[in-house]
């Protein structure tokens, strides 16, 4: 079948390093000593752990539960007992720690009662349900919850759904092994993808540097009877990334402005559509994965891994040459050393590469940038690097916006044929951390500022409402008094001719309204406590008087007669004036 | 600790850049020494030994790594500019001058590799014709056979400069002629008859030309440079000429000849395909090729200087920077918006 391809701009052609790995048949890591789960394995919120330390937990037994919709489940790759659920070190270049559970297995790995789904009986929400409680998300290494790009744009047509089986990364081949041993059950797996998007084709590209993987899948699709295409690609860094599979599958462009969706496109690596035909077919969630263990090692080939298998372990199997001083998670193009050797497997975890100095020797000094333009020749979003180079460097961050900098994919073309060695990519991502930290800090001191502004509001109106309130109180009271003073004036009027004795009096306390009764009521409270603190205080301090004997008392009163005519001291008087009622 | 991802870099350096330029200017330079002799390998030492020096000087002050920066090529590529747009007989100073100019001002004051607005050796071009164009303007007589001690004594000013050994370049002599004439002369007339011209331009200069072409190419081929720039520059100067030519025989010389005359051919692969001084965009490049083919052929034909390349070429540095802003290219995803 012959068809029309389309052609990115830019692109590299690194050594693809691949040859190594792909000599021998996938084999299956053995059980590690302990398995640390993180539960934070795809993008989006963090999962909730649902078991605690002392459990005993099964193969595929719900360990994190997903956290809103774009979240997938997390499972027990084996089983066991739960040593603990804490913060340990992640397979990030940050080095952050994040909350894992760690399971000592048991040896037995025992399952879960699983079984195969009735998949031709489900509504379409259900499977997308099912995906996500299995733990299914983008195993190229975005790890996306796959459920959440299940579901058709309402406005757009469904075109073309693309599988990515590219694999341009050097180095990396489990998509390669996969495609080659499991090629029947991946375009199952695709066959689910089609029926819950109901595209009008199905692409799958592989690059022309992996013919058996190509075969394969071309057979497997001919024994299914399936009319998806297999489509050879170039092959050229970095065909499989996303945007570019898609732009020389289809011919259309994908700005970071836009969902492929958007353009009547999805995309969906091989890896991906296996794990969901497990899903569905065995309902086993995503506890494993393909890992190519390769760089620096003796020998280099693909394992079937447990996430949360240590990576140190793991490379062990792959016996790494002992010059090997780190290890790099993903491929030599976009991959990062990982920040210590007992990080864990995780769903995104592709390719470990044992680096040594000799495989990787150290870069050159960084030189200025001379301009020449190679990085915007290699740029497969059609970006001028050297001019977001420029900008970040100035902290320019809005230019580096003008200059598209959201459309960099960080794929490292531009770093890969710098002639001046600048590692421009790390400009890039430092400029974009930098925008998204003073976003954020900008939506926080608006989300207060706002805040701010509703509580004064909130404090304006309940003052108002007092107020009138008060005022409507005033009023009832006023109105009151009134109606009284009415009534007592017409009593007076009443009562004057009988008695002129009669004292004004009655009418007098008429004035005092309720306020003033309670003003004092607080005063007659006020003045009764001091009362009271001056009873006690006088009932205290004559306490070494009391009790004396007549003799001693005698002889006080001389010492006192003594000194008063001495004029030592003022005579004491015996009861003030001021204080005798009149 | 470890340099980040991309952990595989293709093996290309700055220097490599450098050595590249240089080697591609060797079948020029072989043609060009052939014609006037070795003296044009001395003036390539001088000049080469003057920019080094005067680049480990301003290192040493500015606190730069010297082995690191002395070892990126880019100012020996300079250094051989200069040599080659000079004239071949200037004396040892002149050459000095310029490439210390070059270097010191044009290069380190605006911030050394990769900051300069103008390009270096044409900065020294400027300067030296206007303050030396007595000096600047000698150049050997045509079939002056001198052996390398006579070219060094004149170089170095151990012997006399006597008027004889030196004329007028091709483009001097017509520019000159025709203007002293004022229709008295014909351009058909004097290439006939003057012996400096070959069947092209000055006569053996086509062979310079080629030399420069080859090498052009050859930079293009490893894509050190892209077809933009020279093809626009070659385009732009055949274009105004060839009208010219066809409107008045007489008066304007054919586009071939003013493509293989003076510094067309350097000028095209090698001078205003620099990319620190010079645009960046596709469309930018083809701007500042096509303006700066124009700009040498008025400043050559109508303007007070024999060559125009060098002016033309710093002229379009100065817009390089706004031609660039105004002519990016849209990016992947955008291209229907743009």
């Amino acid at each position: 079948m012959l068809m029309n391809l389309f052609k990115f701009k830019g692109g590299v052609k690194p050594p693809t390093n691949k040859t190594q790995s792909v000599t021998l048949p996938i084999a299956q890591a053995p059980l590690p000593s302990r398995l640390v789960v993180p539960l934070h394995q795809s993008i989006g919120g963090m999962p909730q752990p649902t078991v605690q330390a002392g459990d005993k937990v099964l193969k595929g037994q719900l360990i994190g539960e997903a956290d809103g919709w774009i979240s997938a489940a997390v499972h027990a790759p084996t089983s066991g007992t739960v040593l603990e659920v804490a913060m340990h070190v992640q397979p990030h270049p940050s080095g952050l720690d994040a909350l894992c559970v760690v399971i000592e297995p048991d040896g037995k790995d025992e399952w879960i009662a699983h079984a195969p789904l009735d998949y031709a009986a489900m509504p379409p929400e259900a499977v997308r349900e099912h995906l996500q409680q299995s733990g299914v998300v983008g195993l190229g290494g975005a790890v996306f919850p796959t459920h959440g790009k299940l579901t058709a744009s309402k406005t757009v047509p469904m075109e073309e759904l693309v599988i990515n089986g590219a694999e341009c990364e050097p180095f990396i081949t489990c998509d390669d092994l996969l495609m080659r041993e499991r090629a029947e059950e991946v375009v199952r797996g695709i066959g689910v993808f089609r029926d819950l998007l109901q595209p009008k084709k199905v692409l799958i590209g592989i690059e022309d540097n992996k013919p058996e993987a190509a075969a394969a899948m071309r057979l497997a699709v001919q024994t299914l009877g399936e009319t998806f295409e297999v489509v050879q690609v170039p092959t050229l860094y970095p065909a499989g990334g996303a945007k570019q599979l898609i732009r020389v599958l289809t011919g259309k462009e994908v700005p970071a402005s836009k969902r492929s969706t958007d353009l009547g496109v999805q995309c969906f690596n091989v890896a991906t559509a296996y794990t969901a035909w497990r899903a569905i077919a065995h309902g086993e969630p995503v506890v494993s994965r393909l890992v190519t263990l390769s760089g620096n090692v003796h020998a280099p080939r693909n394992y079937e891994v447990l996430i949360g298998t240590p990576m140190g372990e793991l490379l062990k199997l792959a016996q790494p040459h002992p010059d090997t001083d780190g290890i790099i998670m993903g491929g030599p193009m976009m991959g990062f050393l990982v920040p210590d050797a007992n990080v864990p497997v995780v769903k995104a975890t592709n390719c470990l590469i044992a680096h040594s100095e000799r495989l990787f020797p150290p870069k050159a000094p960084e030189m200025p940038c001379i301009r020449c333009g190679s990085c915007a020749q290699a740029c497969p979003h059609e970006l001028q690097p050297f001019e977001m180079y420029w900008f970040s460097r100035a902290k320019n961050f809005g230019k580096t916006q003008e200059y598209n900098i959201f459309d960099c994919i960080e794929c490292g073309c531009c770093s890969f044929v710098c002639p001046s060695r600048i590692p421009l990519v790390q400009y890039f991502r430092f400029a974009k951390s930098e925008i998204w930290a003073r976003e954020r800090e900008k939506n926080a001191s608006d989300q207060a500022k706002a805040r701010f502004e509703f509580k004064q509001l909130r404090e304006e109106r309940e003052k108002a409402d007092k107020a009138e309130k008060l005022a409507k109180a005033a009023a009832a009271q006023a109105a009151k008094k009134a109606a009284e003073a009415a009534a007592a004036a017409a009593a007076t009027t009443e009562t004057n001719g009988l008695s002129a004795d009669a004292p004004p009096a009655a009418s007098e306390p008429a004035p005092a309204s309720t306020v003033d009764a309670a003003k004092a009521a607080k005063m007659a409270t006020i003045e009764a406590a001091m009362a009271r603190a001056k009873a006690q205080r006088e009932a205290v301090q004559p306490k070494n008087t009391e009790n004396l004997t007549p003799e001693q008392q005698k002889a006080a009163a001389d010492i006192e007669a003594r000194r008063i005519a001495a004029h030592l001291t003022e005579p004491e008087p015996v009861a003030p004036a001021s204080e005798k009622p009149e | 600790m470890f340099a980040p991802a991309p952990f595989l870099l293709k093996d290309v350096s700055v220097s490599q850049v450098m050595i590249q330029v240089c080697v591609a200017l060797i079948p020029g330079i072989a043609a060009y020494a052939s014609l006037v002799g070795p003296a044009i390998l001395v003036q390539l030492v001088i000049a080469t030994l003057a920019a080094l020096l005067a680049e480990a000087i301003m290192l040493k002050v500015r606190g730069k790594p010297l082995a690191l920066f002395l070892t990126d090529g880019s100012a020996i590529v300079t250094a051989w500019l200069i040599a080659l747009t000079f004239p071949p007989l200037a004396p040892w100073w002149l050459v000095v001058t310029g490439t210390v100019f070059a270097v010191v001002v044009a290069k380190h004051l605006y911030g050394g590799l990769g900051q300069n607005p103008f390009n270096p050796a044409m900065v020294a071009f400027a300067v030296c014709i206007v303050a030396f164009p007595a000096l600047m303007s000698q150049w050997p007589s045509v079939g002056l056979q001198l052996g390398l001690i006579d070219q060094m004594n004149i170089i170095l000013g151990w012997a006399p400069r006597v008027d004889t050994l030196t004329g007028a370049t091709p483009l001097d002599a017509m520019k000159t002629a025709l203007k002293l004439g004022e229709g008295s002369f014909d351009v058909t007339t004097l290439l006939a008859n003057q012996d400096i011209y070959g069947n092209f331009a000055g006569r053996g200069w086509e062979w310079v030309a080629a030399g420069y072409l080859l090498g052009g190419l050859w930079l293009w081929h490893r894509k050190l440079i892209t077809w933009h720039v020279p093809l626009a520059f070659v385009a732009s100067l055949s274009l105004i000429s060839g009208a010219l030519w066809l409107y008045n025989p007489g008066q304007f010389a054919s586009p071939l000849f003013h493509l293989l005359s003076g510094g067309a051919m350097l000028g095209a692969f090698f001078i205003a395909t620099d990319p620190v001084s010079g645009c960046t965009t596709p469309r930018g490049k083809l701007i500042f090729g096509a303006g700066a083919g124009l700009l040498a052929y008025i400043i050559r034909v109508f303007g007070g200087y024999p060559d125009g390349v060098a002016f033309a070429v710093l002229l379009m540095n100065l817009s390089a920077p706004l031609i660039d802003l105004l002519t990016q290219p849209p990016i992947f995803g955008m291209k229907d918006k743009a």
